[in-house]
């Protein structure tokens, strides 16, 4: 069959490409541009090559940082991930207590990043903050102003505390779409409860537990506002992260090159680790295609 | 396997019913019989898929007892049952082989390693499935994924009864004939009690050896496809079974001979002249068309040609008639009606009675 070719058809695309080249395209070759030229002021640009991603794979600035980045993801991962199911699990299928769990569940999402922060901020203050004062009433020494652990577990916990109920979310989805029968079937077949999880719940949750993954593993992957709001980065750089790290670089010390240079290493690897892991989850469980030809 | 008795069995979805109406299903009293193969008919609604429930004991009845070989089973719950169910979907364990699924059943109930290897290869060859014992079940084809829903069933050697609700539902309809052939060959292999649910006739007819049909949460027949064919005990069973189905009209009797407006129709046996709703029955096989003065005359309303045979839609007094003729059988300008007299049946409160009675 043949295609009729009408060359007038690009203008139908072309408020698309205009949206994108104006949100996407430009802004990144900008970027792009920075991160291979150096400037002495004056509006004066010079060629740099590859000299400055030479420079920021050279330093331990940047490694600390992803180091910290990777560490951060891997927890949050390995606690949203599993706990978004388990809450997910227990919520009522059916019912009036469906609508009220489901607004429960959305209402920290409501919350803006910087609220969340704040919130928490407070609350763990040792002078006026209810979490802050009862452990340091119990004895519990509690500072985030100054220790790095209990800096991190507050942040662990605003993140968990914020997009958990994401997780919940999507697994819930994932839950109700599963049809009675397999449930009866299971049941005639005399499967324990784990075997239905294993068997049933989870395969069946496969698919929104790939995007809940790749949301959760972005989101925290370029945490910013909860450390910033809470101290700043510190103590110390134990809660400097990437973003935070690449802020300070670009706007604080204006060293645009650099910046540059690490904001698209920063987003290769994010692009990257989504693509790999993509892949892994889709072809988990599926027939080899070589074992499919042999039939 | 087992027998099923089904003693004084009735349910309500309304946890205080007050009328009949109420009841999903209306009281039943039955024995399926060691082996059988039943059929549960019915238009959606109707009950079919409540009873089948009861059976396997995903539903506990409000009322009456169901007892498998004499065991009052009423409340146990389904797995505790030995039965097995093939639902509408086919309900497959994704993640898992062909092999890994006929397993599962087993697996589950401790049944020892080289003992499942064997019961589950016997079973993929009954299955024809041979060619993707090691194959993930969720890339198979509908009627395949359908086969090892019944193969986890059939794997199970303590099996009471085998249930089938609506089964080829989302089959392509070529494939249905094959599994139906398939399903009618294990019963004969393997000498399960089989209880089958649907609300397709043909499927019902050709598969069961009794068919029980359904109307509004009552059994109104228990019976093999002749019986249903010849002698429906109500006249939604006549119009339920058969294409198209049975001519319905009411009647007055007057010994001998009912009568249909001015046309009067020899019954060959006297029937007692009642006030109640009486109707006569017969099916349109057995009525011809002719130029005959002695017959009804009728108007035709339509004819339709179907392959073998036409139906021919006419007006008797006010009623829609239909007779089916063959391919060849000419439709005369000015027809009358003939009724086979043999095959005439009469209905009082929609419920058949007998000549003499």
């Amino acid at each position: 069959m043949d295609k009729p070719y009408n060359n007038k058809a690009w203008f139908l695309v072309l408020p698309v490409f205009v949206l994108v080249a104006l949100s996407a395209i430009i802004p990144i070759m900008t970027v792009v541009n920075y991160s291979v030229q150096d400037t002495f002021g004056n509006n004066q640009f010079f060629w740099a090559g590859t000299e400055w991603f030479e420079d920021v794979l050279r330093s331990d600035r940047f490694w600390d940082a992803l180091n910290r980045n990777l560490l951060f993801s891997f927890i949050i991962l390995c606690i949203e991930i599993p706990l978004g199911i388990a809450i997910a699990l227990t919520m009522p299928k059916k019912g009036i207590w469906v609508t009220v769990c489901l607004v429960l569940m959305a209402l920290p999402l409501l919350i803006p990043w910087n609220v969340v922060g704040t919130i928490w901020q407070i609350f763990g203050r040792a002078d006026i903050g209810l979490l802050g004062h009862t452990l340091d009433a119990m004895g519990i020494k509690y500072n985030y102003a100054n220790n790095i652990f209990d800096a991190w577990v507050t942040i662990i916990l605003m993140d968990v505390w914020h997009w958990t109920s994401l997780v919940v979310l999507l697994c819930y989805a994932g839950l109700v779409s599963i049809p009675e029968a397999y449930y009866q079937a299971a049941k005639i077949d005399g499967a324990s409860k784990w075997s239905v999880f294993r068997y049933i719940q989870l395969p069946k949750m496969r698919g929104v537990l790939i995007i809940a993954f790749l949301l959760r593993f972005m989101d925290s992957f370029m945490i910013y506002t909860e450390p910033f709001v809470l101290t700043g980065g510190g103590p110390g750089n134990s809660t400097t992260f990437m973003s935070i790290d690449l802020v300070k670089q670009a706007i604080g010390q204006f060293d645009l090159g650099p910046a540059a240079a690490m904001s698209l290493i920063y987003q290769l690897i994010v692009l990257l680790v989504c693509y790999v892991f993509f892949t892994v989850m889709s072809n988990v469980g599926v027939d080899k295609p070589d074992a499919r030809v042999s039939e | 396997m087992a027998s099923i008795t089904l003693d004084k069995l009735a349910h309500s979805y309304y946890s205080n019913p007050k009328s009949d109406a109420d009841f999903a299903l209306k009281e039943i009293d039955y024995k399926w019989e060691n082996g059988g193969a039943y059929a549960l008919l019915g238009p959606s609604g109707c009950g079919k898929t409540t009873l089948l429930n009861i059976i396997s004991g995903l539903l506990v009845p409000s009322k009456g007892n169901i007892r498998f070989d004499g065991n009052d089973v009423t409340h146990l719950q389904p797995e505790d049952r030995n039965i097995a169910q093939v639902f509408q979907f086919p309900v497959i364990y994704d993640t898992m082989t062909v092999r890994q699924n006929l397993a599962f059943p087993l697996v589950n109930r401790g049944v020892p390693r080289d003992e499942i290897a064997k019961r589950v290869a016997e079973m993929i060859e009954v299955l024809d499935l041979s060619g993707k014992a090691d194959k993930k079940a969720r890339g198979l084809t509908a009627d395949e994924k359908q086969k090892i829903s019944l193969g986890r069933g059939l794997v199970r050697h303590d099996v009471n009864a085998i249930l089938f609700d609506e089964p080829l539902t989302v089959i392509d309809p070529h494939m249905k004939w094959q599994l139906r052939t398939k399903l009618k060959d294990l019963h004969r292999q393997l000498g399960h009690t089989m209880i089958y649910v649907t609300h397709d006739q043909t499927e019902a007819l050709t598969f069961a050896d009794k068919v029980v049909v359904m109307f509004e949460g009552e059994v109104v027949q228990i019976g093999t496809p002749e019986e249903l064919f010849d002698e429906p005990a109500h006249t939604f069973v006549g119009y339920f079974i058969g294409s198209p189905g049975m001519n319905i009209i009411p009647c007055k009797i007057n010994g001998n001979t009912a009568n249909i407006g001015q046309a009067s129709i020899n019954l060959g046996g006297s029937y007692k002249a009642s006030e109640e709703n009486t109707e006569l029955g017969i099916r349109p096989e057995f009525v011809s068309l002719s130029t005959d003065k002695k017959g009804i005359p009728v108007k035709v309303d339509a004819v339709e040609n179907i392959g073998r045979f036409k139906i021919v839609r006419a007006n008797l007094e006010g009623h829609a008639i239909n007779a089916v003729l063959k391919e060849d059988e000419p439709v005369p300008a000015d027809p009358t009606l003939k009724f086979e007299t043999g095959r005439i049946n009469i209905y009082k409160n929609s419920h058949l009675v007998r000549a003499g009675g």
